[in-house]
């Protein structure tokens, strides 16, 4: 396709007029609001729904929902999830759950953040969600264990609630 | 007091006062560019008057980012000064010394306030004025043609050559852009010529000096390499120009020349069209208080200046080069010429007041 290139008038190829009403809408910005966010003192709003890094969940009653069928730890890329399971005592509310996670770590440093854990777990109990920010100061902080995965997770509902019903 | 001991003295202040508002230009530059694009820019580092017992220093001016340049400098002067194995090794040292050293010998003939404690404030007023700035100011090409010749690549190789021909190009445009106003004042001397827009108006006020204020801001633009006109280094083209290969303190010679050679433009551009440390209504002669308030003024005025070519920079575009040259020799050098005959009829028919 041709473009027709009209021939600039007289006024227009005077340029100054062009460059100081273009001076005077960068002038303008001088005062605009900024887009900038002062990252450590003001956070940035997660939306729902966010992938962040993956975190275990509880279930409205409180119960972990891991129950350490080791999926994840299989389907992991980088090798970052090291379960070991643990059976539930006899006397346990949830015996007929047979399993549940006596450690649970995600090595944050392997982790690359794929979210297969996500959908492989059978049990919905691990969660890609909002925390952003992971850091440490040392290989040892960044290894989270499942106390401080639980806590970064918080509690899931579980409108089905497959193990009342069995 | 020894007249050496003076010359020392201004010597000294001037250059201090010089590389002080470069490093804060610098500062400027980066707010000013960050507020242009609705940004903040840098706004942590203060300057540091007290570090607590728990390492934490108590600063002033964070918001304003007042120590920044400190940071900077020293960020320059930490860094590894890296010579590639491929380089001149003596000219590749020479090209920053060549930018530098002119950049600063320039302010030994621009009259900074008129006299304090009857010591005029220039450091040596030469009947050459205006020759004697650019012929040093042009001086600084070398550094840069230098630089980027014994980098001995291909970017900062073509970074020196389109920087020499710009330069030689527009350093026409602004001789002669510069011609009428001594045509006016009689004299090459720089001093003379605030003295002559003491005594009757700033030079930028009659409109035959219009035009050859347009041209000699557009050519000092060029001159300064700076956006509109930034060839010589443009980031997005030459990987940096002519400073590509140079690291640490070198580099910073060159970056620190570019910014002292835009307030020597903005100096020159107020003691020639708006008359220098002059404002009306502050009386041209007095004790110290005037003779202070002529510099603060000056100052002023160059930072003003400064400023407005910082605006530039971060407002226009960048031109071809085949547009950068038509601009200079088929507009300019033209324009210059006409604006000289008309400040010759102005004069002849008695309109300019000299």
């Amino acid at each position: 396709m041709r473009i027709e290139r009209k021939p600039l008038t007289i006024w227009e190829r005077l340029y100054l007029p062009a460059i100081i009403s273009g001076m005077m809408l960068t002038f303008s910005h001088l005062f605009r609001k900024k887009v900038t966010l002062r990252y450590p003192e003001q956070k940035p709003e997660i939306p729902p729904g966010y992938r962040g890094q993956p975190v275990l969940v509880k279930d409205e009653d409180g119960r972990v929902k891991c129950v350490a069928c080791q999926l994840c730890e299989f389907v992991c890329p980088p090798r970052a999830i090291r379960i070991k399971p643990m059976a539930y005592p006899d006397n346990a509310k949830y015996k007929k759950v047979e399993k549940t996670p006596d450690e649970f770590e995600i090595d944050m440093i392997r982790c690359i953040f794929c979210g297969y854990c996500e959908e492989v777990c059978p049990e919905q109990a691990i969660f890609l969600r909002g925390p952003y920010s992971v850091t440490g100061l040392s290989r040892k902080d960044m290894m989270f264990n499942k106390e401080k995965l639980l806590e970064l997770g918080g509690t899931m509902p579980d409108p089905i609630k497959k193990w009342q019903k069995k | 007091m020894d007249p050496i001991l003076i010359h020392l003295i201004k010597i000294v202040g001037v250059v201090g006062v010089l590389l002080f508002i470069c490093a804060y230009i610098v500062l400027a530059e980066r707010r000013i560019c960050a507020f242009i694009q609705d940004r903040l820019g840098p706004n942590r580092v203060g300057i540091p008057i007290w570090i607590r017992k728990d390492g934490r220093a108590i600063q002033i001016g964070a918001c304003w980012a007042l120590g920044q340049p400190i940071i900077d400098a020293l960020k320059a002067i930490l860094k590894e000064d890296f010579v590639p194995g491929h380089v001149n090794k003596f000219y590749f040292w020479l090209g920053p010394m060549l930018v530098m050293a002119p950049a600063l010998m320039v302010w030994a003939a621009i009259p900074f306030g008129s006299t304090l404690c009857g010591v005029p404030m220039i450091v040596a007023d030469i009947n050459v004025g205006i020759l004697f700035v650019f012929a040093i100011a042009s001086l600084g090409v070398y550094g840069i043609v230098l630089g980027g010749w014994a980098s001995n690549s291909k970017y900062p190789f073509l970074g020196g050559v389109r920087s020499s021909a710009q330069l030689i190009s527009y350093e026409l445009c602004l001789g002669l852009s510069v011609i009428p106003l001594f045509m006016q004042v009689g004299s090459l001397r720089l001093t003379e010529v605030v003295r002559w827009q003491t005594e009757h108006l700033w030079l930028i006020c009659y409109p035959w000096n219009w035009l050859p204020a347009i041209i000699y801001v557009a050519s000092s633009f060029a001159e300064t390499n700076r956006a509109p006109f930034d060839l010589p280094e443009a980031e997005q083209e030459l990987a940096g120009g002519y400073n590509t290969e140079y690291s640490s303190m070198k580099f910073a010679m060159f970056f620190l020349a570019e910014y002292a050679n835009m307030i020597t433009a903005s100096a020159l551009l107020a003691v020639l069209f708006l008359g220098g440390w002059h404002l009306p209504f502050v009386p041209v002669s007095g004790g110290i208080a005037v003779g202070i308030a002529h510099i603060c003024i000056f100052l002023a005025k160059v930072c003003a200046l400064a400023l407005v070519f910082i605006w530039v920079r971060w407002t226009v575009p960048r031109v071809r080069y085949d547009q950068l040259m038509g601009l200079g020799w088929k507009v300019f050098l033209p324009l210059a010429l006409v604006s000289i005959l008309i400040a010759g009829l102005a004069i002849v028919a008695g309109w300019s007041p000299s």
